[in-house]
Formats: structure tokens, sequence, C-alpha cells
């Protein structure tokens, strides 16, 4: 890990080209920037310990704690900086805005997989300990539909946007980053939104009506 | 739809086109359809499901796998130490990932063929996860010559 990192920094001052980065009359600096967060890795190893640790005691409470923490905050995350976020940072400044995303997005590369792992593997285990993964459970199809949403979500997710994060966190961290190559990455999140956003709201609908039968 | 845009963040010229083979798409596709099989055999557990179906998703996407392995291999100039980099380290998160998820598999007492269709999709989704971000990200970077 500590090769991604170090190979994630940025290799000195801007060279030749580097007034091509400037926008607005602002050029872009490139200080270090860490694609993984090694800070963060001791949390995500404490929160898999614990999920493992839930999964292997397999009581209804450690389970339950998991899916819908992990479940909330997924959701959560995903429609405010969708609907929210987003749409703030597209009316800053073009270097608030890198500035910004050289800060946050490295964080987002270790949350958000841990909070997909632990809400699902949580929620597999929490709906077979009440019944819900067996057939002729009344909730069973509620259980199905909630596959089907994050097949999709998982596929939007690993095939589209994690690939232009990721691509993106090594454009940023270049000494005169291609601004247009970032433009056409980012645009994946705009037109992927609405599908998530669809996707997360149907969630909180089968989720809700689970919990409440 | 979990980061923020940055749009236009430098110069405003096009990045430059190249000119690389599907290899995202295919596995694009390749993970679509073991997350299909995934559904369609997580939707009959803990029953005993039947396998033809999860069986030729999963045989067509390892197909697709093996169209990537092949695509990867004729690709001559590209950035591969990027390639590897983020190959190697997604590939050992995403180990960790389908080792969880196997974990559950087996603690609920699924066993027999239906474990062994379970475990090759969860192996083929390790592959084609780290594969698409590797190739992602390389193909942006400064083109190598394969040594």
């Amino acid at each position: 890990m500590t090769e991604v990192i170090s190979s994630a920094r940025a290799a000195g001052p801007p060279g030749p080209g580097a007034e091509g980065a400037a926008a607005g009359g602002q050029a872009l600096a490139a200080p270090a920037l860490q694609i993984v967060p090694l800070a963060g890795i001791p949390l995500v190893v404490a929160a898999l310990v614990g999920l493992v640790v839930a999964l292997a005691v397999n009581d209804l409470w450690p389970l339950e704690f998991f899916h819908v923490v992990g479940g909330g905050l997924w959701t959560g995350i995903d429609l405010f900086l969708g609907f929210i976020i987003g749409p703030v940072l597209g009316r800053m400044s073009i270097p608030a805005r890198v500035e910004f995303s050289k800060r946050f997005m490295p964080k987002m590369v270790l949350l958000m997989p841990t909070l997909v792992i632990i809400t699902l593997t949580g929620g597999w285990q929490l709906a077979r300990h009440v019944g819900n993964l067996a057939a002729s459970s009344p909730n069973h199809a509620w259980i199905i539909a909630s596959f089907v949403v994050v097949g999709v979500m998982a596929i939007v997710a690993l095939g589209i946007l994690e690939p232009a994060n990721l691509a993106v966190l090594f454009e940023l961290r270049k000494p005169a980053p291609n601004g247009a190559l970032i433009g056409k990455l980012m645009k994946r999140f705009i037109y992927t939104a609405g599908i998530t956003g669809a996707m997360q709201v149907a969630t909180l609908f089968i989720m809700t009506h689970l919990a409440a039968s | 739809m979990s980061a923020p845009s940055v749009h236009g963040a430098g110069p405003t010229e096009a990045p430059p086109a190249r000119a690389l083979p599907p290899v995202a798409q295919v596995a694009v596709l390749s993970m679509a359809l073991v997350i299909a099989g995934g559904i369609y055999m997580g939707s009959h557990l803990p029953a005993k499901a039947s396998l033809g179906v999860p069986i030729g998703l999963l045989v067509a996407s390892g197909v697709l796998v093996l169209a990537n392995v092949a695509q990867l291999a004729r690709l001559r100039e590209f950035s591969w130490s990027t390639f590897r980099l983020v190959g190697k380290w997604a590939l050992v998160a995403y180990l960790v990932i389908t080792g969880l998820l196997e974990y559950v598999f087996v603690l609920d007492g699924t066993r027999g063929s239906a474990l062994v269709v379970l475990t090759v999709s969860l192996a083929i989704f390790a592959v084609d996860v780290p594969v698409l971000l590797a190739f992602s990200v390389a193909r942006y970077q400064p083109v190598e010559q394969r040594r």
C-alpha cells in the first residue's frame, strides 16, 4: 500500500505546459496526494474485524447494528453527495472544486467499499437470521427486490464510478492535470446520479417495509 | 454518486484519443453476468437451487474474462507499471471483500456444487474489478513499451 501512496505523490513542481492547467487565471498546484489514506486503514480493519465477529456470533443485535449503521450511512452519504454536495460544488470556482476533490475523494476510496461490504454481509446474515431468506417467508419477494437493487448499484458503482474516481485521483496528482479529461470522467457521476438516487430511494422503501413487517 | 464534480479543472482541449481495446466494457459485462448469477443463487438459498442458469452465466462470464486476458496480452503500448500497481492493490482489497462473502456463505451451510458455483463467481468478480480499475487508470497514464 505504501507503494500506491508514494507513487501517488506529485513528482515535483509543475513542468512545461503547467500553464495549461490554469483555470480562470489560477494555476492548479499539485500538492502531495494520497490515493489511499493510510490513517484510515486501521479503522477499516477494525470495522471488518467487528463484522467478522458479528457474523460468527450470529446474534440479532450485532447483525442489525452493522446492517443498519452501514446501510444508513451508505444511502445517506450517496443521496447527500449526489443531490446536495454535488450541485453546490458545481457552482464553486474550479480551483476550489479541485482542492475539495483532492481532500475528499481519497477518503471515499476507503469509506464506501467498507460501508458496502459491512451492509451487504451484515444484511445477508440478518435476513437469514430472521427467516426472510426462506422462500416461504412473506418478505422473500422484498429480499429478492433488494438483491436486484444492490446488483444495479454494484454495476454502476464498480463499473462506472469507482474507475472514474481512481482515474481522476491519478490525474490530479500530475503536475499539470488535464482538466478536460477530469471533466469528462466526472460527467459519469452526473449521468448516473439519477440511477443511483432511484436505487437508494428504492432501498429505503424496501428496507423500511421489511423492518415494519 | 459518491464524488463531486470538478468539471474543467485544467486545459480545455479534449483528452487525447487512444485506440485501446474495450477491456473495461468487457469487464463490466463479465461482472454483470456474475452478479446476475449471484442474484439468482441468492434468491434460492438456503434451499437448493437449480444450477443451470448460474452455471450458464458463469461460463459466459469466464469466457469474457479470458477475452480480456487476450486483449491485454496483445496490448504493447500501455502504462503497464500503473496497471500493475493499481491492479495489485485492488486485487488485495477485492480478495478481502470476496473472502468475507465466501465466509458468510460457508457459515450459512452452503455446500457442494452450489458453493463451487458461488466460489468461482466470487473469484471472477475478484478479478474483474481490479482489471477494470487498473485499466481505467492506466489508460490515461503515459505509455510504456511492454518489456
